[in-house]
């Protein structure tokens, strides 16, 4: 089987990646239209000024005594306008962060649940961080760009498009040597952004190598301890720490050397206005008042462009971002929920067939081959057979957590693949071999199995599991914090919950897959007998290395190196010659040595 | 009240600031130069264009004609100002750069540091995201007002010098000013203080909402098997919604204010030609002098900003700083003796181990009770007690992850606190119940750093019963195990482990059920082989199964963390309720089943005569 990875990006253009990401996001496009032209009106704001500088030397000024009354009017109308700009302003950029915070949530959410729906073979071809990253900071890089960089795309090409088109008013001259001088800047800022663009994938390289060194000193501190590695773990994050910070100072240098350049272009530009300009006022081709406002203006292609690299920057990590979501989001769910159109299992004992099943890992090798059986309904069920033999694969198909790559697996007559999810989870659960759990309660915890329950209920499948003892031992009882990944609990504790989460779940086929491995044996009988009085008439599955389990089950399932070797009862297989016969008699020696 | 507040985090944010200042002087200095320059030639460039405006332009409209000395002078101003501008702005960034990374650098490797220095019991008590993030997060916010610092220092020079020359301009002018500078600058201040406490709450939602993902992905096996995956979306659903909010509100405040602080520049400048024009008329100052001040205004409008943001930062930046500084002060740390345990036998042979009335709690919760036994050199002692007896626990202190409360573990007759640093792993190794492999290769796992021989690994997997898959790997020795071991199966991960402790040959060999992932076969394979090599060492081992439990020459048994018996199997199969209880469970179980089966048998047949006699 070629389980698939997730689509490390989406590999569309960015056209298209933008194109499909806001097809995804109505709130974004609703209204856009009404928030551009308001972003239209705001950037009139940038160019009263100069006009009013126009106004005052030219009409206001004229013949060096100065108008009072209409320079009064002036300035007045111009802060009217400048008002009316500014709420324009304040609209537009409510509106435009109502939207993208809205459209963003939305495809959030939707990356979220999508990461779920990933089969867990999928979902492990990417590191757990990097996976967080695709709902985190890859949307949060979007978010970003569309309120910051987004809106200053949007004013930048106002401000460049209302300047120009005044100073073409004023003189076309002049208008051509302003373009002339930027032009080049402006070819060559991709140049740079380029540039930058690759110090920053340094920076993040740096940042994430960063990141592992300093969470291995963290998740990894008994182990350090116990082996006395500080020193070298040290090293390394020190190391690792420095890189970052080097990558940062020179991406930072970068940033440096290029912003101030446009502040010496307009300064050229403004120079040669000066020179160009008194010579075309000489000839009477430009007023004084329009040749001062033209200094004015040249101002006005200063900030589009110095923020530019920066601007294309966060440009180009927001249209990646876009790309990284939607490459979660374009990754079809190769384990998937047929959905409506699946079946739906009646309430029942549940039957389960295996036909010719093979599975590898992806880029493995074989892990289970021609696997064929039959589970009937009520039977109970064990599984044992050497490490790495291939139960746990097993259970993980019978669970549908993956899919066989070749061959079929029956629940009921019905192809796993036709079952809807919904009906899938409920009848069938498996406990599997570390219990995880989450960060709260143990009453918390133990309710993840049936959401609905009241604390009372959850008492009491803790009491029929005979798990009160234990409880009342534990300082707050089922109040008990269990840390993440419940790691203020024993290890055995933990499995004792994650079984009573099953169990509250009341599936029709309960999965053990070592399920008490770490539990102690007055307690593990106690728990097998409990749960066989509650899972009569059900059907049971237990992975285990125990004797008691294989000799309890109505028939054994022996795995070995991928293959079903055996199966049948305890009793027939005992006699037989074969792998079970050496289990049992290192069982019986490891029992009476 | 909330204002107190306030002014206390900006004291104290300007502390933090000074701290940096202090350990980057001749940086910041630097820096600091760079930006008055910056701030001196932005002045300076309005004044250019003031000057070039009365001197060249205005003259040569009126004259007719074009003075070309004054007409090269301005341009020499002009492009000159901009040059000496630029080189402050580009020296002011790359020096602020070079400062806040130096810190932020400086405060990760301190963080890390003094993680690798606190014990174990300390780790127990802070979560794994929050240590992260005091490493990440919090030391990058701790330092970010030092990014726009210079420049705000920079401004500050900037303004002093422009009111200076609005003065020497013209005062009315400058009253202007005076009334449209200050007013940005309080504007700008009041954007902030209502922005900060926004801006820190998406903050923090952020972090809560990566924090549900991680979890909540680290758990998929869990959320798939119990099909919880609507129940996960809805709890992510939930904190990304106040996410969403919490950023809306942001940008209410951030679409209030920005387009105020634009717009009050503007009306400056609107003022200014009002004013001036008055003052023109009166003859009081030159069209040049209006010019200079009106341009003034538009080129200090962007920078007086500077300002705010230092001020904006300062809430987060405490708020990382404290946190920074709560692991950095964090005491505790494992302090070492200097009995160098190694050299000073010299030798490899087994260690004896005692441990002396040792009570060990998790916050308020004693879990270890005046525990005593001892493991003399060479002998084998299983630990066995029912789950969460205390047994990992104890373990725990055994390899010295964490110190006792009270009372001692001696090696050899030493207190484990007063080895030499390195001395108790030099000796001592422990195969842990929850094996940790890093995200490395076989050969990395198993040796952390130290330089083994590949054939010493091989011998080490050898007697893990590890070789043959290793072998089987596509790349053997270097193939990479994935996060936490992934590719692996429960029980080959554990033989990793085992192989990790056995490779170093320790005098101590502590063994925490470190096969119950293993099968039975499996394990009596490796417990042969421990045996046989086990001579040259002394072994603690956790265990319930009587395979294991047999090895051993002596059994401490273990209840609600105290000692109940200890002695060899027989005598506490013997004497030991509990004991007996625990590892005899399966057999008891077994008998009792069969008198159940006889009991089914008659009761069926019972029935079957009822039914009989019925009928
Ligand atoms: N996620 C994985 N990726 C690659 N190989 C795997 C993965 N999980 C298990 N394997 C391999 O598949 C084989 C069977 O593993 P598993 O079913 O877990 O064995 P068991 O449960 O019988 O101990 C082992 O050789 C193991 O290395
Ligand atoms: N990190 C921790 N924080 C708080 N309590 C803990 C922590 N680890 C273990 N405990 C508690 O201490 C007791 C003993 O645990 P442990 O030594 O792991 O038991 P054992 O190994 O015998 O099963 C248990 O009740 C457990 O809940
Ligand atoms: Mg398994
Ligand atoms: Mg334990």
């Amino acid at each position: 089987m070629t389980a698939q990875s997730i689509q490390r990006d989406s590999g569309r253009s960015a056209l298209d990646t933008i194109r499909h990401g806001l097809s995804l996001t109505p709130e974004f496009r609703k209204g856009l239209a009404g928030t551009l032209a308001l972003a239209v009106v705001a950037t009139v704001g940038k160019i009263i000024v100069p006009i009013a500088v126009q106004q005052t030397i030219d009409t206001g000024l004229k013949d060096g005594v100065p108008d009072l009354s209409y320079i009064t009017s002036a300035v007045l109308v111009c802060a009217a306008a400048v008002v009316l700009t500014a709420i324009a302003g304040y609209v537009m950029n409510v509106r435009l962060y109502k939207a993208t915070e809205s459209s963003l949530a939305t495809l959030r959410v939707r990356g979220f649940r999508h990461v779920h729906d990933l089969s867990v073979l999928t979902q492990n071809t990417e590191r757990r961080g990097a996976l967080v990253s695709r709902v985190t900071n890859d949307i949060d890089q979007i978010s970003t760009f569309m309120q910051w960089g987004g809106l200053m795309v949007i004013v930048a090409f106002g401000q460049l498009f209302v300047a120009t088109v005044l100073m073409f008013v004023y003189s076309w001259q002049l208008t051509l040597l302003v373009w002339a001088c930027f032009i080049p800047l402006m070819i060559a800022l991709p140049r740079f952004q380029r540039l930058l663009s690759r110090a920053y994938t340094v920076v993040r390289e740096r940042t994430g190598d960063m990141l592992a060194a300093i969470s291995e000193s963290v998740v990894g501190a008994a182990v350090i301890r116990a082996y006395a590695s500080e020193r070298r773990t040290a090293e390394r994050i020190g190391t690792a720490v420095n890189a970052n910070r080097s990558a940062q100072v020179r991406a930072q240098t970068i940033v440096g050397f290029v912003f101030p350049l446009t502040e010496i272009v307009a300064a050229v530009a403004i120079a040669g206005i000066v020179l160009l300009g008194v010579r075309l006022g000489l000839s009477g081709e430009i007023t004084q008042g329009e040749l001062v406002a033209f200094l004015f203006l040249v101002t006005l292609f200063v900030s589009p462009l110095q923020t530019a690299t920066e601007v294309l920057n966060e440009a180009q990590n927001a249209v990646a971002g876009w790309r990284r979501i939607l490459g979660v989001l374009d990754t079809p769910p190769d384990v998937a929920d047929p959905g409506e159109k699946g079946v739906e299992l009646p309430r029942g004992p549940i039957s389960v067939a295996f036909e010719d099943v093979h599975f590898s890992y992806p880029g493995g090798p074989p892990v289970l081959r021609e696997v064929t059986l039959v589970i009937p309904p009520r039977s109970r069920v064990a599984v044992v057979g050497e490490t790495g033999s291939g139960k746990t694969t097993f259970a993980k198909l019978l669970t549908r957590l993956m899919d066989p790559g070749s061959g079929r697996v029956t629940i009921d007559g019905h192809d796993l693949r036709h079952v809807r999810f919904s009906s899938l989870r409920e009848r069938i659960v498996m406990v599997p071999q570390d219990g995880f759990l989450f960060d709260g309660t143990l009453e918390e915890n133990v309710r993840y199995g049936k959401p609905s329950a009241a604390r009372e209920e959850i008492e009491l499948a803790l009491t029929e599991l005979g798990l009160a003892d234990w409880l009342e031992g534990l300082p707050a009882g089922l109040d008990t914090p269990v840390g993440q990944r419940g790691e203020s609990l024993s290890a055995g504790e933990r499995q004792l919950v994650a079984l009573a989460r099953a169990y509250l779940a009341d599936p029709d086929l309960l999965l053990l897959d070592e399920a008490t491995s770490a539990v102690d044996p007055a307690t593990e009988v106690r728990l097998a007998r409990a749960l066989e009085g509650v899972t009569r008439g059900r059907t049971a599955i237990s992975i285990a290395h125990r004797l008691s389990t294989a000799e309890n089950a109505d028939e054994v399932l022996v795995f070995d190196a991928g293959r079903l070797v055996q199966r049948g009862p305890h009793a027939d297989l005992v006699n037989e010659q074969g792998v079970y016969a050496d289990l049992h008699a290192s069982w019986i020696s490891a029992a009476h040595s | 009240m909330a204002s107190k507040v306030t002014s206390a985090v900006m004291r104290q944010g300007l502390r933090v600031l000074g701290v940096a200042i202090r350990t980057e002087k001749a940086v910041f200095a630097l820096a600091v130069l760079a930006s008055a320059v910056y701030g001196g030639m932005t002045v300076a460039s309005s004044w250019a264009l003031g000057w070039a405006t009365q001197h060249v332009l205005l003259p040569s409209f009126a004259q007719g004609r074009v003075a070309s000395g004054a007409l090269w002078t301005g341009v020499f101003l002009i492009i000159g100002t901009a040059l000496l501008k630029a080189f402050g702005v580009a020296g002011r960034r790359i020096l602020a750069g070079v400062m806040q990374y130096r810190m932020q650098a400086r405060s990760r490797r301190d963080v890390t540091r003094q993680y690798l220095r606190l014990p174990l019991s300390w780790h127990h008590r802070h979560p794994t995201g929050q240590l992260l993030s005091n490493a990440s997060a919090d030391a990058e916010a701790a330092w970010a007002p030092l990014a726009p610092l210079p420049m705000a220092v920079g401004v500050v020079v900037m303004l002093v010098t422009a009111a200076i020359a609005m003065i020497f301009t013209d005062l009315v002018l400058a009253v202007v000013g005076f009334l449209i500078f200050p007013a940005i600058a309080v504007l700008n201040l009041v954007y902030q203080r209502r922005l900060s406490p926004l801006a820190t709450r998406a903050q923090q939602l952020r972090a809560e909402v990566s924090e549900i993902a991680h979890e909540s992905f680290d758990g998929a096996l869990v959320v798939k098997t119990l099909g919880r995956e609507d129940l996960e979306t809805e709890r992510f659903l939930r904190r990304a919604h106040e996410l969403r909010d919490a950023n809306i509100a942001v940008g209410r405040v951030r679409g209030l204010f920005d387009p105020m602080l634009e717009a009050l520049p503007t009306i400056g400048v609107l003022a200014v030609l009002a004013v001036g024009a008055l003052r023109l008329s009166g003859g009081s100052i030159v069209v040049g002098d209006l010019i200079q001040v009106a341009y003034l205004f538009t080129l200090l409008a962007f920078p007086i900003r500077a300002l705010g943001w230092v001020l904006a930062e300062l809430p987060r930046s405490v708020v990382g700083w404290e946190r920074v500084q709560a692991v950095l002060e964090a005491t505790g740390s494992m302090e070492y003796g200097s009995v160098d345990h190694g050299a000073a036998t010299a030798s490899s042979a087994p260690a004896a181990l005692e441990v002396r009335g040792v009570s060990y709690r998790y916050g308020e919760a004693e879990v270890l009770h005046d525990v005593t036994f001892d493991v003399p050199a060479g002998r084998t002692v299983a630990l066995v007690g029912p789950t969460g007896s205390g047994k990992s626990t104890l373990v725990q202190l055994l390899v010295r992850l964490v110190d006792p409360d009270a009372g001692q573990v001696l090696l050899d007759g030493v207190d484990l606190r007063e080895l030499a640093y390195g001395g108790v792993a030099q000796s001592v190794a422990l195969v842990p119940q929850q094996t940790f492999l890093f995200d490395d290769t076989v050969r990395g796992n198993i040796a952390l750093g130290q330089e083994s021989a590949d054939e010493d690994v091989w011998d080490a997997l050898r007697l893990a019963q590890a070789d043959g898959f290793v072998a089987r790997l596509s790349d053997g020795l270097g193939a990479r195990v994935g996060e936490r071991g992934a590719t692996l199966s429960g029980g080959q991960r554990q033989r990793l482990a085992l192989a990790r402790a056995i490779v170093r040959r320790p005098r101590v060999l502590v063994l925490d059920d470190a096969t119950s992932s293993v099968d039975p076969q499996v394990e009596a394979r490796i417990l042969y082989g421990l045996r046989d090599a086990a001579e040259t060492s002394t072994v603690v081992v956790v265990a319930y199964r009587l395979a294991t439990i047999a090895l051993a020459d002596e059994v401490v048994y273990l209840d609600h963390g105290r000692v109940v018996d200890r002695g060899t199997h027989e005598e506490l199969l013997a004497r030991c309720q509990g004991y007996r209880n625990l590892v005899t469970a399966y057999e008891r179980e077994e008998a009792e089943r069969a008198a159940i089966d006889v009991l089914a048998e008659d009761e069926e047949v019972l029935a079957g005569e009822e039914e009989g006699v019925s009928a």
